[in-house]
């Protein structure tokens, strides 16, 4: 039995005050416990807490460098970049979508069949993220829509940099061009300093000094929410965000001389051939062209499939540069190396003379090798050979030093190796060097006399490139001295406009090779356009300087070695390519050049008369005279450079205010003109 | 000399007034002070939202009368009305359960029209009023009939708001009974096992639970789990307390608030916007507000007159720093995420009225003691 209990007040009062004592005490230690909790976060991981926050907010957007202009000699830019205008369409801000692309399609700025895709895309995007519905608009497109901009909320003009080819097609195998980054060109580039950047140099100078063109881009930081969207708040949140302008790329100068690549390509049309020209003292190419040529600028804002497959299919291949990676049988274009290389390896004696018929008989055997359409030499010494380009006396020639010594020669004239070019792509030709020898015939198995026999007249193992063979010219014209070519002669800083010019590269000289044959050899270069017998004589007669040349008729098909060769008889594919080399003038020379125009039969018809017009071009002023020789170096910076035009077009100047300037920044006039498709 | 006696006779004559109103001044003006500090700190969390403000200034003024309106009742009034009230909101809660308007997956709301009422809050006075009324006349420390009693009068109402299911709310209801529980003497070992029991029930109770309930669990146990799951909250709301520093980023330049980073930066995380926004020296100034609240009422029940009295304004005072503690421990990362708003300062409906009616109880508790006793 438990006694009753009475409510004791004094007791319960007791109690209660213990106990909200305990509950006081539990409070304050629960409170302790808060407090430690925001001190650690609050004062001890600050800094880790505020960079997350910081992290949190702010993304990083990419400013593309402006590319780097690309500038022939005399300052026209050849290479620039031009602003366009694309069409972007932010979801969230539009209210009637539907309504508002057919509007635009009334405006013919879209076309009605694509507007399904383009909704579907819109539909698949963020509805705060910009979307391009209509890229590249013309200037009249701009114009038209600039006017009408209040009827589309949400659409908005966004100006970008494109890659433009003012002069189209002109230099487009020297200059090359840049197109979308594709997955193999992102194996080798750092892909960070890429974000943001369009496009790359695929070809040609373009891709060459890709580094030096691209620059380095910068960045800008925005602030976005927790769902992506870019906020605009001025003040507090934004005082941190940082912007690294981009650093422009920096200017290209070309040895690129417009005035004779414009001829040059001129004089190609219609042809499928090449046309390097350049200045032998330092290997400044002052042309290069292979015909027929492409307009890069479909390659630099994206080419279509059906335009890419136009060119792919085309069967005069306009894509392939000939100048650099055509390997050719060169013909009589390579006597003068051969006859310098036997002059100084004492084979023959310049002196002699033999009598050379239509045919040479070989040695030991009953094969005859013919000199082209049969013709009879009669009595020639070496340098009557190389005026008339006898055949007989080379293969004779040829015999007499043996594969090895021509296997040596060769190389010293920059055969069968790169020349060094500095744009990617050359073919290193073919050159029967011992080390090719060794490879290809050891012990000299399967390689017969006929074959060396058919060397002295540029035939068989013996393949050169239109670039090679200008390279070739040049050594001749310098006596001896090898430059290796190059394309680029100095990069300007686009700030401070100082041009820091880069040194030719001598990478050879020929002085195993006495005064005395080097004399004979030019001198009856020389002769090839001025002897009456000589093969270039009615190409270059009445010039007005000395030139000395040499004619190259190669041979396609067996029958020719036979002599049996009709012309017209013979599908054009596989008709004489046409060659001719010259360097003028001939004691100081100024300008080498070597013509390639294939299928077109004798040198002296086809290649020669485009050689000498551009000698022409480069050497005589508008009275017909023969210019001063003009300092070589260091140039000054070219006169008539235009300013620069910046990427990263200042998003300050209002559509209307683009819409209304004048045509386009840089050397083209017809910059916007061009309505796309 | 004069301004001085005219500044102590307006004092004076305040005092008076707040006595006829049986006021009591030290308590309102820190609840005040808090309610301005919250108003402050909601105009920058909602972004300058003037209609959110004036809601809770509407609220605040609503709450304050109901305030002013209970602390001029008698404690005997209050006292026999409890087992009414209570009666009441537990039929209001099985109406919840029967006709209750569904928000965001839960039934909490009963629409009357133009108002919404959560009948949860209601139990977050009756409950506790209904425990002191029965130990009122009984003789203290409860025995185990009297905790049986106790027992059901708690657990019913929280099993039924847990269903609704309103975890916080159900806990905070519990919590506010046990409370009474506690202070009418409850022995210690019998506390000690029934937090035995509540940790091996919270365990067995996961398997029970709805899948963000257990989320939250989970992630207050490792918010990096989920980054952007459920430790989501957890996560964003440290960063911005973290990132607050010793003084803060300054008043609307909060930029985890501002930029959305902060979920639920008007309610429930709000003190999340205090530390970014106002760092460690506004977070304590907030804290000291909260701790003279809370000391204040303590001192204010342990002068009640009678059992009901003392029980009551000890369970007030208790569950509002039970509210503090635990909306800043989960804010901070120290409690799971249960839906616990900061008093006074978090936007939200029927929980500014609910806690300032629990203070206009104790003032009535306190103010009418010489009345008794």
């Amino acid at each position: 039995m438990s006694p009753v209990r009475i409510k004791d007040h004094w007791r319960e009062q007791r109690l209660f005050d213990r106990r909200a004592w305990f509950a006081g005490t539990v409070m304050v230690l629960s409170a302790l416990a808060v407090l430690a909790r925001l001190y650690y976060l609050q004062v001890e991981r600050h800094d880790y807490y505020s960079l997350l926050a910081q992290a949190n907010g702010v993304r990083t957007e990419p400013i593309p460098a402006a590319r780097g202009l690309i500038i022939a000699r005399d300052g026209e830019v050849i290479a620039s970049n031009r602003p366009t205008f694309d069409l972007m369409l932010t979801p969230d801000e539009v209210p009637h979508l539907n309504s508002s692309l057919e509007h635009l399609v009334k405006l013919k700025l879209l076309r009605a069949d694509d507007i399904p895709s383009l909704i579907h895309t819109i539909k698949s995007q963020e509805s705060f993220d910009r979307v391009p519905i209509r890229l590249d608009l013309s200037e009249r497109e701009v114009a038209r829509f600039a006017v009408r901009r209040y009827e589309f909320p949400g659409i908005n003009l966004s100006p970008q940099q494109a890659r433009w080819y003012p002069f189209g097609s002109l230099a487009v195998d020297a200059v090359g061009y840049v197109g979308t980054i594709s997955a193999s060109d992102l194996k080798h580039i750092n892909q960070a300093a890429y974000a943001g950047t369009a496009v790359i140099g695929k070809t040609g100078v373009e891709a060459a000094y890709e580094k030096q063109l691209h620059g380095t881009n910068g960045y800008r930081q925005i602030l976005v929410n927790a769902l992506g969207r870019p906020v605009s708040r001025p003040g507090v949140l934004a005082q941190d965000l940082h912007v690294e302008p981009p650093i422009p790329g920096e200017d290209v100068i070309l040895s690129l001389d417009l005035k004779i690549q414009r001829l040059a390509e001129k004089l190609l049309k219609g042809h499928d051939g090449a046309v390097v020209a350049l200045d032998p003292w330092n290997g400044d190419i002052l042309a290069l062209a292979s015909s027929p040529a492409f307009d890069p600028n479909l390659f630099a804002r994206g080419i279509s499939e059906q335009q890419y497959q136009a060119l792919v299919n085309n069967p005069d291949l306009p894509l392939f540069n000939r100048a650099l990676r055509a390997q050719l049988p060169t013909g009589s274009t390579v006597k003068p190396a051969i006859a310098l290389g036997a002059l100084t390896d004492g084979i023959v004696n310049p002196k002699k003379r033999i009598y050379a018929s239509s045919a040479w008989h070989l040695p030991g055997s009953d094969h005859l090798f013919h000199n082209a359409a049969h013709e009879v030499c009669g009595w020639v010494g070496l340098r009557m050979a190389i005026i008339m380009s006898c055949d007989v006396y080379f293969y004779r020639l040829a015999y007499k030093m043996g594969v090895d010594r021509l296997g040596a020669w060769l190389p010293n004239f920059g055969f069968g190796r790169p020349t060094g070019i500095d744009i990617p792509g050359e073919q290193s030709g073919l050159a029967p060097t011992p080390a090719w020898m060794a490879k290809h015939y050891p012990h000299d198995y399967g390689w017969y006399p006929g074959d060396t026999v058919i060397l002295g007249i540029g035939q068989g193992a013996f393949l050169a490139t239109p670039l090679q063979m200008a390279h070739y010219t040049g050594i001749l014209a310098t006596r001896g001295l090898s430059f290796q070519p190059r394309l680029v002669t100095g990069l300007r800083n686009p700030r401070t406009h100082k041009i820091h010019w880069k040194r030719p590269i001598l990478d050879g000289n020929l002085t195993m090779i006495s005064p005395a044959s080097w004399k004979v050899v030019i001198g009856a270069m020389h002769g090839v356009t001025t002897n009456p017998r000589g093969t270039a004589y009615w190409a270059m007669i009445n010039s007005p300087y000395p030139i000395a040349g040499k004619t190259g008729t190669a041979q396609l098909t067996r029958e020719e070695a036979n002599g049996d060769y009709n012309r017209k008889a013979t599908p054009e594919k596989l008709r004489d390519d046409s060659w001719f080399i010259a360097f003028a003038p001939v004691q100081a020379p100024r300008i080498a050049v070597a013509v390639l125009v294939e299928h077109a039969g004798w040198g002296a018809t086809a290649a020669a008369p485009i050689a000498r017009k551009i000698m022409n071009a480069y050497l005589l002023g508008p009275n017909g005279k023969l210019l001063a020789a003009t300092p070589p170096e260091p140039l000054s910076e070219p006169a008539n450079l235009k300013p620069r035009v910046l990427a990263g077009v200042s998003r300050t100047f209002t559509v209307l205010e683009q819409a209304a300037r004048p045509k386009g920044p840089a050397a083209g006039s017809s910059v916007l003109a061009s309505e796309a498709p | 000399m004069s301004t001085e006696s005219r500044a102590r006779r307006t004092l004076g004559g305040a005092a008076r007034v707040l006595l006829a109103l049986k006021v009591d001044g030290p308590l309102l003006t820190g609840l005040g002070l808090i309610a301005a500090y919250g108003l402050v700190v909601l105009y920058s969390a909602s972004a300058e939202n003037l209609p959110m403000l004036l809601r809770t200034v509407l609220r605040l003024a609503l709450g304050a009368v109901i305030m002013l309106a209970l602390a001029r009742v008698t404690p005997n009034v209050l006292r026999r009305a409890s087992p009414w009230l209570y009666a009441i909101g537990i039929l209001l809660l099985l109406a919840v359960a029967a006709v209750g308007h569904v928000y965001l997956g839960a039934k909490r709301w009963l629409d009357l029209g133009p108002i919404q009422f959560q009948p949860s809050e209601l139990m977050k006075l009756a409950v506790p009023m209904m425990c002191a009324w029965y130990l009122h006349e009984r003789p203290l420390p409860p025995r185990w009939s009297d905790l049986a009693v106790l027992g059901a009068i708690i657990l019913v109402p929280v099993a039924l708001v847990a269903k609704e299911p309103d975890l916080g709310t159900a806990m905070l209801i519990g919590t506010g009974g046990f409370i009474v529980v506690f202070l009418a003497g409850l022995r210690k070992r019998v506390i000690a096992a029934l937090l035995l029991l509540a940790v091996g029930g919270m365990l067995f109770g996961m398997r029970f639970m709805h899948g963000y309930q257990r989320e939250r669990l989970v992630s207050y146990l490792n918010p990096e789990a989920h980054p952007l799951g459920a430790g989501y909250h957890i996560i964003q709301s440290q960063i911005a307390i973290g990132s607050g520093g010793v003084f803060g980023k300054g008043w609307m330049a909060g930029s985890q608030a501002l930029l959305d980073f902060l979920p639920e930066r008007t309610t429930d995380f709000i003190f999340a916007v205090i530390g970014e926004e106002f760092g460690l020296l506004g977070v304590l100034g907030l804290l000291l507000l909260y701790a003279f609240v809370i000391g204040r009422s303590l001192y204010l029940s342990m002068q009640g007159p009678d059992t009901f009295s003392r029980l009551l304004g000890g369970s007030v005072a208790l569950t509002f720093f039970i509210y503090v503690f635990i909306n800043a421990g989960m804010t901070t990362g120290l409690v799971p995420v249960v839906g616990v708003p900061l008093p006074l300062v978090s936007y939200g409906g029927s929980s500014v009225v609910t806690v300032l009616s629990g203070f206009g109880i104790l003032m009535s508790l306190y103010s009418h003691r010489k009345l008794m006793g």
